[in-house]
Parts: structure tokens; sequence; C-alpha cells
């Protein structure tokens, strides 16, 4: 079978045997950049990259996006830090919007840090999976130092920076006054939940120690439901990023009045990072973003572009390929 | 055989003739007193051996141990037992390796940013990869020792003579070695089939020569002639130790408690073959590694190619670019980690600065950033692609492998194809900027042709010569054309009827001669070819046919003459040689049989040899034949009648490139042979200093008042195709210089004959054949001789390069003779020697030694810093072969030394044109654009990851998942690089050898040169960011499936990372020039690979599989903005190389873009005219930075010899 091994058969003759592959003649397409392929490969670009452009930014443009920035404005101007870590004061704070356009459900509700490095090495790699996994691997906190095990050695589940760091801000929210219900159900990923996280494995010594990071654990409840924990547990790739929180099961009409009532625990101050409120609907794409869709349009239009740059120069500098007349630096010397 | 054989051999034994008499003062010499006795040192330091032998054998040695060396031989470099310590050094002996080691040490560590499994396991591939290879290689060497080793010969045991294996000989040991069989180790011989104990050996495999070599036993031994004497014989050898002197051997064996002493001519070397000798008895003094041969196989020069030393300067490069963006990041991370805390205040509270490792400190940031700068330095370890060298070799031996599979570089005559020996050079042999060539063997076919006579001042011989043809092909003149028909009939495409012989003239042949006038001297010319020699003739038993065992090939050439001229000769015994010769009284053939009385050998001193011999009459004659410049100085003076006609008829030869001799003979009064005879024997028999100026002495004596017969004119034929390689190397720019071991005319003759020389060049002879340095040479004075020699020397290269300087336009050929070579090679005098040379079109060095070949490589490879290649055929070529950058073996009929020594050998000179226009050119195209391919998608890769390290303050962070980067150079991008090193052709063969300009790509170095390494780096880090930039930008917070789950590092990631596997990919689907269905299959295959990886990775549990769990299936596949943003991503990366290479194959074409061009237009209308005038203009591209392709070609400038100039053609080689 290998085309190489005409060796074994030629003790008479050392004559390389003839194969279209060993005579390195196999048939093959031979590209080359012709006016015609570039002008046309351009042209496809362009024409194939404006629709999906214009779809992708027409499906982020249907999105209607509510965005609140809550971090300032819900703590007193002095001793920002001083206040949040502050276990005794009342952190509860109210917010209202306005709704611009009808929303339809699902509504998705985010809460989105900025400035949050939940990429750093350190973080990324202080958990461990088979305590979260696995009742019987209770004690494998190697990595999760120091939010390892408690004062008295007992090991923490779940373990490790960010189980610890946990996102513990609330919100509650009513439309025109009336409560809406936020679903907290079903936002984490299912193959995490069925997989990931034990449903026999339930938390135990969390935030026990002499620091709380963030938020606590009920801890009747298997991990595996502990959805917060779970979302939050998917590290985010860039330090700005948004955390799904709920879900809205509801359409909210334009010009509706927002109340948000939030438990502002979460600690940013320190390393100065923001806290946004974002109630968002989806569209094919995902969330509202034209990046996209410009990025598409932009490309698109830069192949058309070159499509035509290449058209014209071939028009106006009509330079026949493969004419032995414009082997231009040579004639110079001919001459 | 060993009983019943005794008696038979010795009949047969007496029916052969006794050949050491002709061997009368060349090679029967017995060591003379002059060489100082070297018997006194047995015994002493480096003169230890002692063996005992025969029935000896069981005693036990006298003081010393009896050497045990077993005679198998290991040529492999590793064992079982050192395979592994021995090949994992060789491995970490590159810089690149043990970075990768070191690297995956410390992914054992804390510092690590991926697991240390994934670290390790690419390493381990490829360390496993080249092992295997390497194992494979050895294995077969290993075979090859083994058939060696398992070679029969016969042994004396148990009183008789016993097969045996070549490995279980021991030192000791009487062997018996039959005709046509090698020497199994080093032997002393000890008797033979012949009475006097001679054999006869050919040394081919030790110094690649063909001709036979004569060994002689002691006396003492001699009488051992038969298998039973052996039952009794002992003896003791003494001897020195086992070294490398081929020519040298000290000792002496000791029978009946006599010592008598040891010269090379009792040695029987391994691996020589015993000819012409029914078998011979000997003892076994060295074996296996201690045999000469052995010791002598020294280990080849590995050679490095330019691009893989290039190579080695981009990964320094990276490294330093590695360190550079680990130094800053480290930075960066220093700044942000002590920042962490401050007035005991944590910033990044989430981290833990106040309870953290030292790798995460903020109270010893400083610490913390050295650390993570080793942590930087893995993690960027992609830049520097782990599967490169694999990668390169395994293109490589598959490139190699087409070199060899190639039906075009395959010579059906000799049933060889081309075999590249060593791989790493494959690329090299497309950056050839000067051939050094051999010429005779490899221009010239070696195999001489008697084509003309003159004799009794009557040219006969209609041939017409390769160098005539030249001349008439260029008058176009219509006699000439008939005669090239004839030729056509005479000589069928080539295809000798005879081996030897293309002589045609009616007037001599079918025994006409005797009607011609001066019959009797044609006569004698006859007689004088048949006997004048020191040929052996063959006759074949069944058909009668007679063939001869000649010295060179220039002896064979007259006897075959003699013998289709009707002078066969048939026998020669001890003390004669017999003839069948025609008659001209009866016409009819007799039997006549001639006396050797002496024969007075050739050398290039004398440039002449005789023979003394009586005919039947019991008249004595002095048959002489030698050079014209010797010969005609001993001719007669009284005797002039046709002398100048045929020194007339010598130059004419000389100018149609022929060896030419001249023939003359003596009748010897009684009483003059009688004074010779004693005097001459006197002088052999002498053991002063001066014997050989005595033996001189008395033959100078008898060899004057020469009577003219004539002269001989030999051609040594061009090999098929050689004008027309030559004309297509030097169109490809290529300058070739020919170092030949042959006189200045032959050379200048040959030049003119492969085109290497044209009418309109311009000559510059350098030559110390001047009557001035020859008259000076008559002094003794050799401190003068060499002053004024050098100083000659450098005049005349002075007068040249003004010469050169002067002159616009005009081509020069330089010719140099090996006399004035030895002073232009001096220090003080090799650079303007160069200058002058690079100067001048085409360069001959005439009578140059192997050492001068060797020199003179090493001066142009040093001195112009550019690629050299050497080719030869002979063991005289090894030392060019060796020194150049490339060594190219011819395996022809000079034995195998050349191609031993060589990296690539080829059947015949023409192949040459294939093998550096064609693969040359292809190899080096694919291994530079897949290098800077390789450089270009792990530089993709890796600053992907740094700009994404940017966004984690520099923690470490890794963009992918461990096993997928782990992965990346192994599985996605692999396959695609390797098939386009592989099968990639920028220009067709077809193409490559109708526009040899394109090989000026190579020796320009256009398609590696730093601009384009850099370029596809820069391009590396411009695809890098419009990756990441794009994909982190379409995806950074929101939601990215329709049911609002958001982003995280490992869908980021792996979106990422489907976009670079995209790109690169299809990177390479737009640089590859021949698109055949393994392309497809790699490129297309890597990128499904991925997503299988994807897929199959995530499927497996999480624990292992971590955050790619299930990420495809789950995440990715299912969400339109994925696949949005994989082909936004893939295609705008690709747009600046597209846009690049279109606007660069439109207004600026490399070369091949042209030839792509033409291929193209020809497509579409095959016109023939404007192909010609494209050709044309393509030829223009780089003529000018070279000068010589036009130089040398033919193109249709008359070839008229207008040089009167009077050539002396040389004599024949008989050492």
């Amino acid at each position: 079978m290998d085309p190489f091994e005409v060796e074994g058969d030629s003790r008479k003759s050392n004559k390389p045997k003839y194969s279209k592959f060993t005579q390195q003649e196999l048939p093959a397409c031979k590209p080359l950049l012709t006016p015609g392929i570039v002008v046309s490969a351009f042209s496809l670009i362009g024409i194939l990259f404006v629709p999906i452009g214009l779809a992708s930014l027409s499906a982020s443009q249907e999105i209607v996006e509510l965005i609140d920035r809550y971090d300032t404005s819900c703590v007193p101007m002095t001793d920002k830090v001083g206040f949040i870590q502050n276990s005794k004061t009342d952190k509860t704070c109210t917010r209202t919007l306005t709704v611009p356009k009808q929303m339809k459900s699902p509504i998705y509700v985010y809460y989105q840090i900025g400035d949050f490095y939940q990429n750093h090495r350190r973080y990324v790699k202080s958990r461990s999976d088979k305590q979260l996994r696995y009742k019987e691997a209770a004690g494998l906190t190697k990595n999760c130092e120091p939010e390892g095990n408690s004062a008295d050695g007992a090991p923490i589940i779940p373990c490790g920076l960010i189980a610890w760091s946990l996102f513990n801000d609330t919100y509650t929210i009513s439309v025109n006054k009336k409560a809406i219900e936020v679903n907290k159900k079903g936002i984490a990923w299912q193959s995490d939940k069925n997989n990931k996280f034990g449903s026999d494995v339930y938390p135990s010594n969390f935030q026990k120690g002499n620091i709380i990071g963030g938020a606590k654990l009920n801890e009747s409840i298997p991990l595996s439901e502990q959805e917060d924990l779970i979302v939050w547990m998917r590290t985010a790739a860039l330090p700005t990023f948004r955390k799904l929180y709920g879900r809205i099961e509801a359409d909210i009409m334009a010009n509706d009045q927002l109340t948000v009532v939030i438990q502002n625990n979460y600690n940013t101050y320190s390393f100065g990072g923001s806290k946004v409120l974002v109630l968002s609907t989806t569209s094919w794409i995902g969330g509202k973003n034209n990046f996209i869709g410009v990025a598409y349009l932009t490309i698109g239009g830069l192949c058309l572009f070159l499509a035509v740059g290449f058209i014209v120069l071939y028009m106006f500098k009509p330079r026949a390929l493969g004419d032995p007349s414009y082997l231009s630096w040579n004639r110079d010397i001919l001459d | 055989m060993a009983g019943g054989g005794g008696g038979d051999g010795r009949r047969r034994r007496r029916r052969k003739m006794q050949l050491s008499r002709l061997y009368s003062f060349a090679c029967g010499r017995r060591p003379s007193v002059a060489d100082d006795d070297p018997g006194s040192r047995i015994g002493g330091p480096g003169f230890s051996r002692v063996v005992n032998a025969g029935a000896l054998a069981q005693q036990p040695p006298p003081e010393q141990l009896l050497p045990t060396g077993s005679n198998s031989i290991s040529t492999t470099k590793y064992n079982v037992a050192t395979f592994l310590p021995k090949s994992l050094f060789e491995q970490f002996r590159r810089v690149a390796n043990v970075y990768f080691l070191i690297s995956a040490c410390l992914a054992y560590t804390k510092l690590a940013p991926y697991t240390s499994a994934s670290a390790i396991a690419p390493l381990v591939i490829v360390i496993v990869a080249t092992m295997v290879k390497e194992a494979v290689e050895d294995w077969r060497r290993n075979q090859q020792d083994t058939e060696v080793n398992n070679r029969r010969t016969k042994v004396f045991q148990d009183g008789a003579f016993q097969d045996a294996k070549w490995k279980d000989l021991r030192v000791g040991d009487i062997v018996k070695v039959e005709k046509d069989d090698f020497f199994p180790a080093d032997l002393v011989l000890l008797s033979s089939s012949y009475e006097d104990a001679v054999c006869y050996v050919e040394t081919m495999n030790l110094d690649g020569e063909t001709n036979l070599k004569l060994k002689q036993s002691l006396e003492v031994t001699s009488n051992l002639q038969d298998d039973e004497s052996f039952s009794s014989f002992g003896a003791v050898i003494r001897c020195e130790d086992p070294n490398a002197h081929l020519y040298s051997f000290v000792g002496n064996i000791e029978i009946e408690e006599q010592p008598h002493p040891l010269s090379p001519q009792q040695l029987l070397l391994r691996d020589s073959k015993l000819r012409n000798t029914e078998f011979v008895y000997g003892v076994v003094i060295f074996t296996g590694h201690d045999t000469k041969v052995m010791q002598n196989a020294m280990k080849v020069p590995s050679k490095r190619s330019n691009i893989e030393k290039k190579m080695d300067w981009i990964i320094y490069l990276l490294l330093s670019l590695l360190v550079l963006i680990s130094f800053i990041g480290s930075i960066f991370f220093g700044i942000a980690t002590r920042d962490d805390l401050r007035d005991g205040r944590t910033k990044r509270w989430y981290l833990r600065p106040d309870d953290t490792t030292i790798y995460f400190d903020p109270k010893k940031a400083a610490i913390s950033a050295v650390l993570h700068f080793l942590t930087a330095m893995m993690l960027y370890g992609y830049f520097i692609p782990i599967s490169l060298y694999i990668s390169i070799e395994i293109v490589k031996l598959l490139q190699a492998r087409f070199i060899n599979q190639d039906i075009h570089m395959y010579h059906e005559e000799t049933d060889t194809p081309a075999h590249a020996r060593t791989s790493n050079l494959n690329e090299e042999l497309g950056q050839v900027d000067t051939i050094l060539t051999d010429k005779t063997g490899t221009l010239t076919c070696n195999s001489m042709e008697f084509i003309k006579c003159s004799i009794a001042g009557t040219a006969y011989g209609r041939g017409i010569t390769a160098v005539e043809r030249a001349m008439a092909k260029r008058k176009g003149s219509p006699l000439i054309a008939d005669m090239d028909n004839g030729i056509e009939r005479f000589q069928p495409e080539g295809n000798i009827a005879v081996k030897g012989f293309n002589f045609m003239d009616e007037r001599v042949m079918n025994g006409n001669w005797v009607n011609q006038p001066h019959s009797n001297v044609i006569e004698m010319f006859f007689r004088l070819l048949a006997v004048c020699h020191t040929c052996i003739p063959e006759v074949d038993e069944e058909s009668g046919k007679i063939s001869y065992e000649a010295e060179s090939p220039d002896e064979a050439a007259f006897v075959v003459a003699a013998r289709e001229l009707g002078f066969t000769f048939y026998q020669r015994t001890q003390t004669g040689v017999s003839l069948h010769e025609l008659d001209p009284l009866s016409g009819k053939q007799v039997d006549r049989s001639y006396k050797i009385l002496h024969v007075l050998e050739f050398n290039s001193a004398r440039k002449r040899m005789s023979v003394i011999v009586k005919d039947e009459e019991g008249k004595t004659f002095l048959f002489s034949k030698g050079a014209d410049s010797v010969m005609f100085e001993r001719l007669s003076s009284s005797e002039g009648a046709y002398r100048q006609v045929t020194q007339q008829h010598i130059n004419e030869y000389a100018d149609a490139g022929l060896r030419t001799l001249v023939l003359a003979y003596r009748e010897l009064e009684e009483d003059e042979y009688a004074y010779f005879d004693r005097k001459f024997t006197a002088a052999k028999n002498s053991v002063s200093a001066d014997r050989d100026e005595k033996i001189e002495e008395a033959a100078d004596l008898l060899e004057r008042d020469l009577i003219l017969l004539g002269a001989t004119a030999v051609e040594d034929k061009l090999q098929k195709g050689v004008p027309e390689c030559i004309d297509k190397l030097a169109q490809a720019g290529i300058k070739i210089w020919v170092l030949t071991g042959d006189k200045m005319e032959t050379a200048i003759n040959i030049g003119y004959a492969c085109s290497l020389l044209r009418q309109g060049m311009k000559q510059i002879t350098i030559t110390l054949e001047t009557a001035d340095i020859i008259a000076l040479e008559k002094g003794s004075d050799k401190a003068a001789i060499t002053e004024a020699s050098k100083d000659n020397v450098v005049r005349q290269i002075n007068e040249g390069k003004k010469l050169i300087n002067a002159s616009v336009g005009e081509t020069f050929a330089l010719i140099i003779d090996g006399k004035s070579l030895t002073y232009a090679l001096e220090d003080d005098a090799k650079g303007i020697f160069l200058d002058l040379a690079i100067g001048c079109g085409s360069v001959i060095c005439c009578r140059s030694s192997p050492k001068q070949k060797a020199l003179v490589t090493r001066l142009v490879k040093t001195g112009t810093g550019k690629v050299t290649l050497a080719i030869g055929d002979g063991a005289n070529d090894v030392g060019m072969i060796q020194e150049a950058d490339i060594g190219v073996g011819i395996s022809g009929a000079e034995g195998m030394q050349a191609v031993m020594a060589s990296d690539v050998s080829i059947a015949q000179f023409r192949f040459l044109e294939r093998l550096l226009l064609v693969h040359g050119h292809w190899c080096y195209s694919r291994i530079s654009s897949m290098i800077c391919y390789f450089f270009y998608k792990n530089i993709t890769f890796g600053v992907t990851m740094f700009l994404y390290e940017a966004h984690t303050t520099f923690s470490g962070q890794a963009f992918y998942n461990d096993w997928a980067m782990a992965l990346y150079n192994v599985l996605f991008t692999s396959l695609p690089v390797i098939a386009m090193g592989v099968f990639d052709q920028d220009v067709s063969a077809r193409f490559c050898l109708k526009y040899p300009m394109l090989y000026q790509e190579g020796p320009q170095n256009l398609l590696f040169r730093w601009a384009r390494i850099l370029g596809w780096m820069l391009y590396g880090v411009a695809s890098a960011v419009i990756i990441f930039f794009l994909s982190a930008g379409s995806l950074q917070y929101q939601a990215f499936r329709k049911s609002g789950e958001v982003m995280d590092i490992e869908s980021l990631g792996a979106t990422a990372y489907t976009c670079v596997v995209w790109a690169v990919n299809a990177q390479m689907a737009i640089t590859v020039s021949y698109f055949t269905l393994i392309q497809h299959i790699c490129i297309w295959g890597g990128i499904a690979l991925w997503y299988v990886f994807l897929v199959a990775y995530g499927a497996i549990t999480p624990t292992f599989s971590t955050t790619f769990f299930m990420v495809f299936v789950d995440a990715l596949a299912g969400a339109p903005s994925y696949w949005v943003v994989t082909l936004l991503v893939s295609a705008a990366a690709l747009i600046p190389y597209f846009t690049y290479a279109a606007i660069k194959t439109w207004f600026f074409p490399d070369y091949h873009n042209k030839i792509q061009w033409l291929r193209h237009r020809d497509r579409g209308q095959p016109d023939s005219n404007a192909d010609l005038e494209f050709g044309q203009a393509l030829r223009q591209f780089s003529v000018r930075s070279t000068g010589v392709g036009v130089s040398a070609r033919r193109d249709a400038v008359e070839l008229v010899r207008l040089n009167t100039k009077v050539y002396h053609a040389d004599p024949p080689q008989l050492s």
C-alpha cells in the first residue's frame, strides 16, 4: 500500500518503479493569483460578508438592553471600602429604571463586574474539581490554599478562592411597583450541573474563617443545585465580565418603571471595579454587541473595495500578465 | 575441495604464467636496506602483537596474551544497552530540545502555567519519533553488519579446511581464500596457487583503484601449496599493533625458530578481493575492528546545510524575543502584584494577597516577578516549534526518497539509480554557486577508444570526436553533416560494437593494410601495439573470445585495437607473449611468440614505457611508446622521413581532444643488449638509495635512436549529455571549475568539447612551463626556484586581473597548471587568485593533485562563502568531495571510494542537471517555505497567548486548554506543513529545466533571506492580533447564545483556538502552489482533527478534560455566534496575505511567479513563439549577477578553432 515500498521487489533491478506518486507527477491544482481569481475571491468574501454583517447588526440592534451601574451610587462617597467591609451596616440600595422599549421574555438578568481578574492564574487554579464532584474527595484541597482547610483542619467544601469570593449582591426586581419573579433555576450549564458538581456533595466549613470572602451557601443544598456558585465557578475570560443572575419570564413593556432593590454586599471597591446590573433580551447572535456586525461590514466592505481596486488597477494598468514585454526591469538593460 | 583439489590445482598452476616477472622493478620490489631496518622495533611500543599461527596456536603465547579480538564488526551507533542513554544524549544536544526538557521539568513545579503531563507529552512524542528513526537506521546498519559477519570462508581446523563464518575467525587462524572472494581479515600471505606464491589483489573497496596489485609471500612459506601441508605448519608472527596505515606494515615471521622479515608485500587487507589467482593461504593477524580498513573507516564529517545554520539563528532570535516579552510581562506582573497590598490593605482581595505563596507575594514582588519570568518562558514556549526539527527530518528523508526514486536519474546500463546518502543537504542542492568537477570518469567515460592513428606519415581513421562534431555543428557545413550521418551509421547511439575501439578506415582494416605503402611499417606498428603493454588476456573458454585485463583503459584500447586490426594478443606466459598475426606474405593467420626480456615501466617522469623482446628469429627489439615530448627527442636523427607529418597529425589529434602517443622501435644488437642487461640487472639488485636513478640511467641508455612508426590517438569519450548538462548548469548561473589531473592541452580540449570554453572567450593561462623557469629548474638552488616561480605566478595573476579590469563585455577563462596552483594557493597569493578566478567565466585547473583539489575547494568555499559542490568518481576526488559543502560521487567504473565519501551519488554527470535544477530547487523552495510557515504558525499561536496574558495582568494564565496547546504542533498543524515540505512544487520539473535561470533563486537565497523570514514572522504577529482582538471583541461580555449564557475562559479560548487552526491551515492552502489530494487531506484533515479533538476530549470525564468538558457539544456548536466569529476571524486573518500575494505576483513577481504566469498563459494558447520570446526575457533575469550563464553558453556563436597553438597530448596514465 505504501507507495514508497517499491524497494522490496527490486532485487533484480534497481530501477525505480514508475508511478505518478514516486515521480512527483500527481494530478494537482496549481492555483495562481490571476486577476480573475483575485477579484472573484474578494468579491465573494464581500458579497458573503455584507449580508452576514447586516443580519448580525440587525439582530444586535433588536436586542433591548437595560444597563445600570450602581456601585458608586449605592455607597457613601467616603470610605467605600470601610462601608462595604462592615457587616453591620445596611447595604440595601434601591434603583429605579425606565424601560425604553418592550422587552420580550425571557429577559436575562446579569451582573457585570469590571476590573475583576477572575482570569488571574492564582485565582483560576484555586479550586478542586474532584472535591466539587465527588463526596469522597472532600479532602483534596491541595490547590485551594489559603481557602483549603478551616482553622481546625477540616476541609472547606467548596474550597478555593473562586468559591470563597462568590458574588453576593442580590437583586429584587419589581415592575411598576409589582414584584416580579426572577427565576434562578437553569442559569448554569446543564453539563456542569450533571457532571462537575456532585449531587451528594454539600457545602461545609464554607465562609467560616476569619475573613469572609463573599456569599455563603445553604449547607442543606447539594452543590449541583447551587446554580449561582456553578455560574460563578466558570471563570470569566476577560476582566470585565457578566454573569447570569436569573431570568425574568415575563414581558416588560416600554416605559415601564423598574425598581430594583439591591443588597450591595460585594466588595469591588478595594480594587476599583465596577458593578453593573444588566437586563437583556437575546437573539440568535446572543446579547447586544454590534462588534460582530460592524466587523463583518468592515471586512466585507474592504474586500469589495479591494475587488474594485484590483479591477481598476487591471483596467488602467492593463498588464497582460505573462507577456514578456512587461518584465520591466529587464527592458531597461536591454534598451 | 580440500583434498582432491590439490593435484588438480597444481597442474593448472603450471599452465599459468608467472606475472611477477612483468613487474620488473615497479612492483616486485623487496624492502631495501635504505628503508632503515624496521625489524629492530618489533617488540617495542606499538609493535607488540604476537600471533601464534597453525600448530603453534595451541601453545600458550610467550609472555604476552594472545590478542583475542573477534572478527565480527559492528558499524552501528548503538546497541541494546547504550541505545537509550546515547540517543537521548544526542537528542538533547539540540538547544531547542534542552529548552523543552527544562520546561518539562519545571512543569512539575508550581511555576507551570499548564499541567505537567501536557508539557511532557509533545516532547516525548517528538523524542520518541526521532529515536525510532535512529533505531530503524541503526537496525539497517546492523543488518548489513550481520550479512558481512556471516559471510563464509575456509579455515584450517582439525587437519582440513572447513567452512566458517567471518565472525568466528580468530587471530592466528589459517584461512584459504578462493578466487574473487574478499579477504575476511588482514592476512599474512603464506602461499598461493602460483608456484612463486604471488597473487593479485583488487583494492577497490580500499582506495578505489581498479587495477590489480601484486602480492608475494616469503620464500620460506611459498612451498605450502596444498591443504595437507598445514597440518604440521606452525609459526609465530610478531608485528606492529593495529593502525590505519594501509601501505606500511612491519613485522616478522618465525618459522622453526628462524625469523624472516615481513613487509606490506605479504599483507592482504580485509575487504580487498583476490583476483586472477585460484586460491591463497594466509594467517589472520588482525581481525574485526583491528583491521586496517576498519581503522581507516573514519567518520564522514557531518555537514549541515546553510538553511539549517540560519535556522539556528532564527531560533536564537525567537529565544531572545521570548526572553524579551517574558521580561516585559514580568515587569507588569511585578507592578500589579506589588499593588495588591498597599499599607496593609488588600486591593484584589479575592486573590488573598495577604496570605499567599512566594509566586504571588506582594511583599516580595521582585521575587515573584523573577519566578513569573520562568512561568512566562514556559508559557511562550510555543514560539519555538517543538516539532520543527523532527518535521524537517521527516521531510528531508522523504525528499531523499523521491530523489532515489526519480526514474529520470536512473542509469539503465549500469542499473544505478541516484542515491541521496545523506538527507540533510537536500536543500543545499538548490543553492549551489560553484561546481568543482573532476574530468576523467566524471565528464568523460574513462573508457578509452582507439579512434585514429598516424602510420608512416599517413593519417588513418575516419572517426569523429565530440570536439570535431561540436565544431562542425557551429559551421553547419553540409560535408560535416554527411560525416555526422556516417557516424550514426557506424556507431549507433553510442553503443559501440567493440568496447574501446571506434576506428574505421577501410584502408587498413580487414587486412587491407598489406596493400598500403609502407606496409612493413604498418605491420611493425600493429605488432608494437600488441606487444608493448602489461595487459593480461582472458580467454573465454566457451566462445573463444579474448578480453583483456589492463591497468589503464588506454592500454586496453591498444590491445583491443591490435586485435581488431589483425594482431590478436592471446597469451601471456612467464617469459613472453603470443600473438595471432596476419602474415603479409602468405595472407594467413600465423601464431608468433615473443620472448619478453625486460619491461621498462611507465612512470610520470619517464612518460614512456618500453619492452625488450626477442622474436622467433632471435632478433631483439626495443618497442617503445610515449608522449611526443619525450619521444621525438629520442628518435634517431638520421631517420626523419615522416617526422614532420606525424608531428602535424599529433597536433591535429590533440586539437580534436584526443590523447596521443608516439610509437617507435629499434632493433638491438646482441652485445648492446648484453651490456644493458648487465647494467640493468646490477641496478635492480643494488640496495643503495640511488637505485632508481641507476635503473633510469640504464633504461635511458637503451631508449634512444628510435625509429618512428607513427602515433595513436585515443579518445576519452565525453559522457552522454555532458555538454548539454554543462550548458544548462551554466545557464542556471552556476560556475563550473574543472579540476583535473590531465595535461593542460587535454583539459582545454575537453573544455571546448563540453562547452565549458567557447571560442569568444579570452584565455588567461597561468603556467610555469615558461622558458626562464625551465632554465632555472636546471639549476639546483631550490630556494631560488621557489622564489622565482612564486613571483612568476603572482605576476601572471596580476596581469590577468589587469586584463579583466581593462576589458568590458568580454568573458574570460582561467587555466592554471598544478605547479602554479601550488604557489597560487599559498596564503599570501590565494586572495588575488580567487579574485581572478571569480572574474572568469570558466576555470580549469590542470595537473592538480588530490590535495590541491581539496585545497581549491576549500578556497572557493571559504573565500566566496557560497555553496560549493564537488563531483568526482575516483579515490583522488575524495578530498574535495569531503571538503565541499556537497559532495557528489559518480558511481562509475573507478570503484566506490568517491561514492562512499559523497553525500549524493549519481551514475552519470548529466543527472546533475536534474538533481540540481529540479530536486535541488524544489527542496530549497520547499524547505524555506516550510520553515517560514512553521515560524509563522507558532508565532500566531504564541502571540495570541501573549495578548491574552496581558489581559490577566500577566499572571501567567494560559489562554487555551493544556492539552489543546500541547497538541497544536503535533496534531492540528503538523501534517500540512510536512506535506508542503515533501510535495510542493512551485514550478513543475519540465519548467525547472526549461528555464534554468529559476535556479538562481537558490544561490541568491531569495526564498530564505531575512526579509522574507521576518516578513512571515511579522505576519504571524499581525494574524495573532487580528485573531485575538476580533474574537475577544466579538465575544466580550454579552451573551453569546440565544439562551443567555456568557463566555468563559475556555469557550473564548476554544473559539480563538478554532480561529487559529482555521487561519493557519487556510493560510497553508493559499501558500501551496501544487495542490494534490494529499494536501487536501492534510489541510482539511488538520482542521477536522481539531473538531474531533473538541468532541472526543470534551466527552471524557471532567476530572481529566477539566474546563474543556463538553465545551463544543454543549456550548459552542449550538451557538451561531461561534460559527460566525470563526468565519469572520479566519477570513480577516488571511486578507493581508492574500492582498500582498496578489500584488506581488502581479507587479513584483518572483522568478517562479513569472514561470507560473507563463504556464498559466500557455494553458490557454500554446503559442511557442511567444514562449520562446518570454523565455529569452526570463533569461535576462539574473544574468547580470553572475555573468557566467551567458559566457559559457554556446548560443549561436561559431566554434571555430582559431587557436593555432601547438598542443601536446598527454601520455596514458599507466600507474
